[in-house]
């Protein structure tokens, strides 16, 4: 499936400023494995060192957040917009 | 360098002393101009971390993308966000670097018994190790 991925402001950096990337995915997972092979510095700001998604990093498939479908394995059709939303955290830590 | 009006910085330091003994926080909108940022605009938000407020903040991915798309409307960009450390140093935390983004600006503040103090900007690194400060630089109004 043709679908199209927008990058957050952050990290546009190493998507060399592009907005968007389109790329050929059937599933989240899929997409967002074609986009870090495609830019591998992308990889350990979406990533923890475990393989997981951060917690921070937020993905929506047509503005669903992908908690509440299928995560990783959530179905893309052709044409869906797969948005990577920012959270943003922290604090003094004690 | 994070240049920042007296004015924005007031009502920084006026959030931090409002919600302590809670860390505040919010957004930074700005510019980029070569090397520097200039801040031209605030969006306080309500910290998310009911749980924690003391010593953790959170803004929710709607809220940041309401910061994205005021930034677009007033013609400016996103650069980052402020926090407060109550009673605690203007430095990031290992908290604060295990969930930072890159490229943001994040300007921490401490609030020492209610009162705003020593004021930073830190940005992390590429490989997500480290924070360096940038330097903030004080001015009339931008």
């Amino acid at each position: 499936m043709a679908v199209k991925v927008v990058i957050p402001t952050p990290l546009r950096q190493f998507t060399a400023k592009q907005e968007s990337v389109d790329l050929e995915a059937k599933t989240v997972g899929e997409a967002l494995n074609s986009l870090t092979s495609r830019y591998a510095d992308l990889r350990k700001h979406l990533y923890s060192e475990d393989g997981r998604l951060r917690s921070f990093v937020n993905v929506y498939v047509n503005d669903e957040d992908i908690r509440f479908l299928q995560k990783e394995k959530t179905a893309l059709t052709q044409g869906d917009t797969i948005s990577i939303v920012p959270s943003i955290a922290g604090g003094a830590g004690r | 360098m994070l240049k920042l009006g007296h004015s924005l910085i007031e009502k920084i330091h006026a959030h931090g002393e409002r919600d302590y003994p809670n860390e505040c926080c919010g957004a930074l909108l700005g510019r980029e101009e070569g090397a520097d940022r200039i801040v031209t605009g605030l969006m306080p938000f309500a910290n998310q971390r009911g749980d924690s407020p003391k010593n953790r903040f959170s803004i929710a991915p709607l809220d940041v993308q309401m910061a994205e798309d005021e930034a677009k409307k007033k013609g400016c960009n996103l650069i980052g966000w402020y926090h407060s450390h109550p009673d605690a140093p203007a430095r990031p935390s290992e908290f604060d670097r295990e969930h930072a983004w890159p490229w943001y600006s994040y300007v921490i503040f401490q609030v020492e018994k209610g009162e705003a103090r020593e004021m930073r900007s830190w940005r992390l690194n590429e490989d997500r190790t480290r924070y360096a400060e940038e330097g903030i630089e004080y001015i009339a109004s931008a």
